[in-house]
């Protein structure tokens, strides 16, 4: 996983949910922080607009963890690469 | 005093029909209405399916002048009014005009209407919008509307709960008839909700299923979207017994509470305890209840909660009775949900007929209710609940029996 890229997934979430960047960390899951049902929807909708990509309902309910949402991230971002390659 | 409130006349606009009897027989024969989108351009959401009223055209039921002056929100309230007011039989003479409320119940009002205005403000250069944004676009349209058709001089106004408002509607209007505050009234809820930008605002809350609505599934995804509108007409028990009129069924209790818990995630203790009440204002022990028409949205969050509420306000009972989501056909009407669940608990009560939760495939753990899957049942039943629970935490819950035999 490239620190860049979780570092600015980090940095989207801190905003996000008003908090200081360094009070989140790649292992923790979203229940240890304590977001709830919406701040999730407004984490993946400021991701979406960070990365310019779509994160879809299925893949969405998935994600409960800081690493799961690099993890998905770094697919989708792949993914989207592979298409403007193809 | 105290009366008996007997429903007489009902109204349905909606996916599985545009009439009382064409929604019932969808409901009864477990008809799913729900289909691709017309309504928005394919491919613009996530989500490709709804339950729309098909091929409606305004024309169909009122002068092109007259649709103008409404959104599609408030064509639907008053159609489903005509309906109920035409099928009870009951005369709005003139001394029941100032008799009569009008009680409706919508979330979003007429937001298609103003979407389309502002777009052409924000999106395509024009200064100015209609002079009826305004009348069409205000929620208590409906209501005014349907003052308007019979001279109703009466108590009259509208409800927003979110997907509560229908009930919180017909909650208050029977307790008005019941407390001889009016001796008729005409409640219910619509609801118009297909446009781009609700819609989208529905596709970031990821709570719209990208299949199909299933209710107490274990594969559920969400909610599916819906429109239409259903109106009931009331009146004294006495009166209608008096006038020989058909009775649907005796709206007996209501039950209203606020979770105070979260904006949008669901709090079982706050469901149960407008149950409660609803069961406590009708006089009624829970073990009388036979079918429960669930809020039954299909998303993981309600269906579970909802559960849970059922299992603590009946204990063993909520074994023996049945439960079922008629949103599976209908779709989430949102402010007309509660309206057009009415309708279907009552004409369920009249019938003997509990209609299914459509589209069912597997049983989820966490919700061990009997969800009458897929299949109407016959059940001689005397009383029934009829849930709604809002986004922000608000519930109200209607009780059902019925008509006298």
């Amino acid at each position: 996983m490239p620190a860049a890229l979780a570092d600015r997934v980090i940095q989207v979430i801190a905003k996000t949910q008003h908090l200081p960047p360094e009070s989140i960390t790649i292992d923790q899951t979203f229940a240890e922080l304590k977001f709830d049902s919406l701040d999730g929807m407004n984490i993946l909708f400021a991701i979406e607009s960070e990365f310019d990509i779509s994160i879809p309902d299925d893949q969405a309910v998935k994600i409960k963890s800081v690493r799961e949402m690099v993890d998905g991230i770094e697919r989708l971002l792949a993914a989207k690469e592979a298409a403007v390659q193809g | 005093m105290t009366r008996r409130v007997a429903v007489t006349g009902i109204g349905v606009i909606a996916a599985p029909g545009s009439t009382r009897a064409a929604f019932w027989e969808s409901l009864r024969n477990g008809r799913s209405a729900i289909r691709p989108m017309k309504l928005v351009p394919e491919g613009a959401l996530r989500f490709p399916n709804a339950a729309e009223v098909p091929d409606y055209r305004a024309s169909d039921y009122m002068d092109e002048k007259e649709a103008d002056l409404l959104d599609r929100f408030a064509q639907f309230a008053l159609i489903a009014a005509r309906e109920a007011v035409a099928g009870s039989g009951i005369g709005i003479t003139p001394e029941l005009k100032s008799r009569t409320a009008i009680v409706t119940g919508t979330s979003s009002g007429g937001r298609t209407s103003e979407d389309r205005e502002f777009h052409s403000l924000y999106a395509q250069g024009s200064s100015r919008v209609h002079p009826l944004t305004i009348a069409r676009t205000m929620s208590n349209a409906g209501t005014s509307r349907i003052a308007l058709e019979y001279g109703i001089t009466g108590p009259s106004y509208t409800v927003s709960t979110a997907c509560a408002s229908a009930s919180h509607a017909i909650g208050q209007a029977f307790w008005m008839v019941r407390n001889g505050v009016v001796d008729a009234a005409i409640a219910g809820g619509s609801e118009a909700p297909f446009s781009l930008g609700f819609l989208k605002a529905w596709e970031a809350m990821r709570i719209v299923a990208t299949d199909t609505c299933r209710p107490f599934s274990r594969d559920r995804k969400g909610l599916i979207l819906g429109e239409g509108a259903a109106m009931l007409l009331m009146e004294p028990l006495e009166h209608a017994q008096a006038r020989g009129a058909k009775i649907w069924g005796e709206i007996a209790g209501f039950g209203m509470s606020s979770d105070a818990h979260h904006l949008t995630q669901p709090l079982a203790e706050g469901a149960a305890r407008a149950m409660r009440l609803a069961l406590e204002d009708a006089a009624v022990r829970p073990e009388a209840i036979g079918y429960i028409n669930a809020h039954g949205t299909g998303t993981l969050a309600n269906d579970v909660t909802e559960t849970q509420a059922i299992r603590d306000v009946f204990g063993a009972h909520a074994d023996k009775l049945a439960v079922s989501s008629t949103k599976s056909m209908h779709g989430h009407a949102l402010g007309a949900a509660g309206a057009l669940e009415a309708a279907a608990t009552l004409m369920a009560l009249d019938e003997g007929l509990i209609p299914p939760t459509a589209n069912f495939t597997e049983a989820d753990p966490d919700c061990t209710l009997d969800v009458v899957p897929n299949t109407a049942r016959a059940a001689n039943i005397e009383w029934a609940l009829s849930n709604s629970f809002a986004f922000g935490g608000l519930n109200a819950v209607l009780a059902f029996r019925r008509g006298p035999r």
